[in-house]
């Protein structure tokens, strides 16, 4: 039967005009389902990039009324070691995460992220090192910001009017303390994209505006072979705080932001507008497509074409064009997402999953356009070719 | 199911026979009785004209006959298989293997070249693509055309050109019943002329049969008999002038 196939696509192909708009039409859905789907991918992981970077803890505690990562709600310095005291710990550090301004050379301010590390064990610092090393924060000052902030909105102005990025040895005014940039690193790129500071936790403290609790997290570690789960209970128990387990709290933040922000509405916008031209484009033309051919559709029944060869001849034909609607689509996306990730602070993230649902996508359009195609010509009466 | 027989019992001349056929569009008072009980043979090896006023039915009788319209009462026999009888699919099946079709537009697929057109027939019956093609030009060749023609597309085509890769199509699964519903209507007399000479010369043989719808007066020396046919009857059956004199 897969000889009726080569009818199809010259058929399909013959009729450049349809067969191109269709291609447009599809292409452009996919393109703007698997680009907007992620961005939103690339939003959604940002909001937990600190956890990422993190790394090291699987445990995380904090305040029971916390409801994302950035939700801080500051505890008691000693909580560390109640936690630290829980069986099956091996070890707790505390973390401070806060936000503060740097006074610029010009007289102006920039908001920065403050990330405070365990004075002993400088336990979740950046992932990346760039340049210093992360031990060097225990001079003087000191103080590691992320490079893109350090070449960005850090950045010193020169009095030509050209841009300096931070370096080693540079001096930042931070809430009115002095600080000295002793390394640069790279982190994965946050959500409200403000600058990061690394330093320890005491000297967080000292430069964070005081107030009566400064502890933002114990990050701990289970030992080895606990259960995550149980340990959790058991800190929650013990301290009366909540404990999350690193995936637990990163899924806690995912959902916060899901339900709360507009990102979720404008994501589902976009794709709903990629299905309706999809639709709209070359579900239409695709259909017209078949009434244009109908006649000869008619023909090839009267001539003993069953009712199965046509609808193969038609899910080969919406297959055809779906899958080059796809690929050009992805591809695009994928061009598109390559470029402005490395030329620009996009937040572009086109895991395999992405794939499969504009896939889908697709797939549905062309077999909804396909569906009213078959069922037309399946109630063709092949009299009709008699007709002129 | 078997499949249907296409061999007439022994010694039958007869490859269509209808008694009483009758066929009504729509209902109601808008019903439109366009058979009103065809009595009518069609004998292996002959030419039959049907003619006739426009609306009389012609092009009914022959969908009813070609198993593209289901009648609604009568009897209507091809090599003495009923489609009545048969389901939905067998009757695609038959006409797949049985009938050629001539129709008065053509009807080329414009996206095929010539070859691929006459092709057609043979590919739905299940023929290798190369093996159909090269059955398709051994008819075209028959039919006058050259390897430039046979991979023409019909825009590049004349009408009587078109219908000789029609004709070309109607014959190259070999079917034992040919239907024409107005084949030269659209082109001018001279063409359709040669189009007719072609379907006596190529297309009629011992065991099959041509029914040609027509209009066309100038055709009529082509037939061996003309049937006529008035208000959803056929009138009368006459001997053409080729086989009496
Ligand atoms: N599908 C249909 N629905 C309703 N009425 C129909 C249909 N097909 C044919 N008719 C009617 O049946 C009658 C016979 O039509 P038919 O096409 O068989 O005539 P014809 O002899 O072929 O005419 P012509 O010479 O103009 O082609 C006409 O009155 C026509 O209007
Ligand atoms: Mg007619």
């Amino acid at each position: 039967m897969a000889i009726m196939s080569f009818i199809a696509l010259k058929m399909l192909i013959g009729d450049k005009a349809k067969y191109i708009g269709i291609i447009i039409g599809l292409t452009f859905a996919s393109l703007l389902i698997t680009q907007q789907s992620a961005i939103f991918a690339g939003m959604m992981t940002r909001t937990f990039s600190f956890l990422s970077d993190v790394g090291l803890p699987d445990v995380w505690v904090v305040d029971p009324e916390v409801q994302y990562i950035d939700d801080i709600k500051p505890l008691q310095s000693t909580e560390v070691y109640r936690v630290r005291s829980v069986e099956g710990v091996q070890w707790a550090v505390p973390l401070y995460k806060g936000s503060l301004q740097a006074r610029m050379d010009d007289g102006t301010f920039q908001s920065c992220i403050l990330i405070g590390l365990d004075d002993e064990t400088l336990i979740g610092g950046p992932p990346t090192m760039l340049t210093g090393q992360l031990s060097d924060l225990r001079r003087a000052d000191g103080i590691i910001v992320d490079q893109v902030g350090a070449n960005g909105k850090l950045a010193r102005r020169l009095p030509d009017g050209k841009r300096a990025p931070l370096k080693i040895g540079d001096s930042v005014e931070l809430n009115d303390n002095r600080a000295v940039v002793v390394g640069i690193c790279q982190i994965t790129q946050t959500f409200q994209s403000n600058p990061v500071i690394y330093t320890t936790y005491s000297r967080a403290t000292t430069f964070a505006p005081q107030t009566r609790k400064m502890l933002s997290f114990v990050a701990a570690k289970a030992k080895p072979g606990e259960n995550l789960d149980a340990l959790c209970a058991r800190i929650g128990k013990q301290t009366g705080l909540k404990a999350y387990t690193c995936d637990e709290f990163k899924k806690l933040t995912f959902f916060y932001y899901l339900k709360y922000t507009g990102m979720p509405v404008n994501f589902l916008t976009a794709v709903a507008l990629g299905f309706i031209v999809g639709i709209t484009i070359s579900g239409q033309t695709f259909y017209n497509f078949t009434l244009d051919n109908l006649r000869y559709f008619g023909t090839l029944k009267a001539m003993g074409a069953t009712n199965g060869m046509l609808l193969r001849m038609i899910l080969l034909q919406a297959l055809v064009v779906a899958v080059i609607g796809y690929g050009l689509g992805v591809g695009a996306a994928s061009l598109w997402g390559s470029y402005f990730g490395t030329h620009s602070q996009l937040a572009f993230r086109l895991p395999w999953q992405l794939l499969v649902i504009t896939a889908v996508a697709i797939l549905f359009i062309c077999l909804t356009a396909a569906s009213l195609s078959i069922r037309k010509v399946m109630k063709l009466e092949p009299a009709v070719v008699f007709r002129s | 199911m078997p499949e249907p027989t296409t061999t007439p019992a022994n010694g039958s001349k007869i490859a269509v026979r209808c008694t009483g056929v009758t066929k009504t569009f729509g209902s109601g008072t808008n019903a439109m009785q366009a058979l009103r009980g065809v009595d009518m043979d069609v004998r292996i090896g002959e030419l039959l004209m049907l003619v006739g006023p426009s609306g009389c039915g012609k092009t009914t009788l022959i969908s009813v006959i070609a198993g593209v319209l289901r009648r609604d009462g009568g009897e209507c026999t091809v090599f003495e298989n009923d489609y009545q009888k048969m389901s939905e699919l067998q009757t695609t099946r038959f006409r797949g293997k049985n009938i050629g079709f001539v129709f008065q537009a053509f009807n080329l697929i414009p996206t095929l070249n010539a070859e691929e057109n006459a092709a057609a027939p043979l590919i739905i019956n299940g023929t290798k693509r190369r093996d159909a093609v090269a059955k398709a030009r051994e008819v075209l060749q028959q039919v006058g055309f050259d390897e430039r023609m046979m991979r023409s597309f019909s825009t590049d085509l004349s009408g009587g050109q078109q219908q000789r890769v029609a004709i070309a199509r109607a014959l190259v699964h070999n079917p034992r019943l040919i239907v024409c519903d107005e084949p030269t209507s659209a082109l001018d007399g001279e063409t359709g002329h040669k189009v007719m000479e072609l379907m006596r010369n190529l297309a009629l043989g011992t065991d099959r049969a041509l029914i040609v719808v027509t209009h066309d007066s100038r055709i009529y020396e082509f037939a061996d008999r003309i049937a006529h046919m008035e208000d959803g009857r056929i009138t009368s059956i006459e001997e053409s002038p080729r086989t009496t004199s």
